[in-house]
């Protein structure tokens, strides 16, 4: 009998097609952002926001993954940005390879930014690489504070926490601070914005990390 | 919910490897599952056993290591398994601990039953 190491991630493949994602990315100065959250949080709402305050000559696309259903493509389109909708039929997470098919007949140098919306969902899409340059969480206030407790490896991924529908604190018992806290407990160092997609509170705090980011350069590393 | 994606990872894995060791055979595979991996290991087991039937790699075992939730205690530096999140770090007692691990999904060896390994490719 022998005993023979491998010590390799299990998705690896998938690892292996994030990488050479990144690395288009990368070669064409593409910002790509992976937004993960659990369904309903507002995760097509903010992009919403985020693509109206752009300048229509922006360079920004978006992909955008559900079970079912073209509706969060035909909302993101109106905005006049180029939005692909990913059906995967049952998958509960985006993977690299879908990512890669999203992107065919899309000429990526003509893209800065390139938004992902990944499946309402906090488990699955945390172990897919999509070659993006950071993960962003986003958590609403109609949700339990204890959510980065229950689902620590997605804030424990994620470079920045959106706490959205904060204007319907005045009509949910959620504990900002205590949330706060409880991300803080998984992730330290996280950022975290708050905001309304209602009320636009906050929207201006999200933009300003979102060009902060596009400032910097592009790492050819996965950032986790 | 993705396990039948991760058994069939690696159910693959396995099959490269086993083309390395052509008088041999690949009898267990252990895969090293963490706490907080998103991923139930009885699912994963389940549906690496309906994978592997016909698969020509029978007999092939599947054990699953599991590895615990790892903190930080953040007054003394000490790394710790914790058993769950406000776990009290066993050096100081202090409960204030970040969360440093245990989402681990990996594949951790192989044993193979005779046969010198043909060269890597």
């Amino acid at each position: 009998m022998e005993r023979l190491p491998l010590e390799r991630k299990v998705l690896s493949e998938n690892d292996r097609i994030a990488a050479g994602l990144r690395e288009r990315f990368a070669e064409n100065d593409i910002l790509c952002l992976n937004l993960i959250s659990s369904p309903g949080s507002g995760k097509t709402s903010l992009l919403e926001r985020t693509l109206e305050s752009f300048d229509p000559s922006e360079r920004v696309a978006v992909l955008t993954g559900d079970i079912q259903t073209e509706n969060d493509a035909k909302r993101l389109a109106r905005s006049g940005f180029p939005v692909k909708q990913i059906t995967t039929g049952g998958t509960c997470h985006l993977d690299a390879r879908m990512i890669e098919k999203g992107l065919a007949g899309w000429n990526l140098e003509c893209i800065d930014l390139l938004l992902i919306e990944n499946v309402g969902n906090l488990v699955c899409p945390s172990s897919y690489d999509l070659g993006e340059a950071a993960k962003v969480v986003v958590f609403s206030v109609t949700e339990g504070e204890d959510k980065p407790l229950k689902y620590p490896s997605i804030f424990f991924k994620s470079q920045l926490m959106v706490l959205n529908k904060i204007d319907l604190l005045p009509y949910v018992p959620f504990d900002v601070e205590l949330a706060v806290r409880n991300a803080r407990q998984i992730h330290r160092d996280m950022e975290i914005v708050r905001t309304s997609c209602q009320t636009r509170e906050g929207l201006g705090d999200w933009l300003s990390w979102l060009a902060r980011q596009r400032k910097k350069p592009r790492a050819a590393a996965p950032v986790s | 919910m993705h396990e039948m994606g991760i058994a069939s990872s690696v159910l693959d894995a396995v099959r490269a490897e086993a083309r390395r060791f052509p008088n041999g055979h690949v009898y267990k595979v252990v895969l090293r599952i963490g706490a907080l991996a998103g991923v139930d290991p009885d699912a994963v087991s389940f549906c690496f056993g309906a994978l592997v039937l016909g698969s020509g790699l029978e007999p092939l075992a599947l054990e699953i290591e599991y590895r615990s939730r790892q903190h930080v205690c953040a007054a003394c530096g000490r790394s710790f398994a914790a058993a769950n999140e406000d776990s009290a770090c066993p050096e100081c007692g202090s409960a204030d601990a970040v969360f440093s691990g245990g989402d681990e999904l990996e594949i951790a060896y192989l044993e193979v039953e005779d046969g010198a390994p043909a060269a890597r490719a």
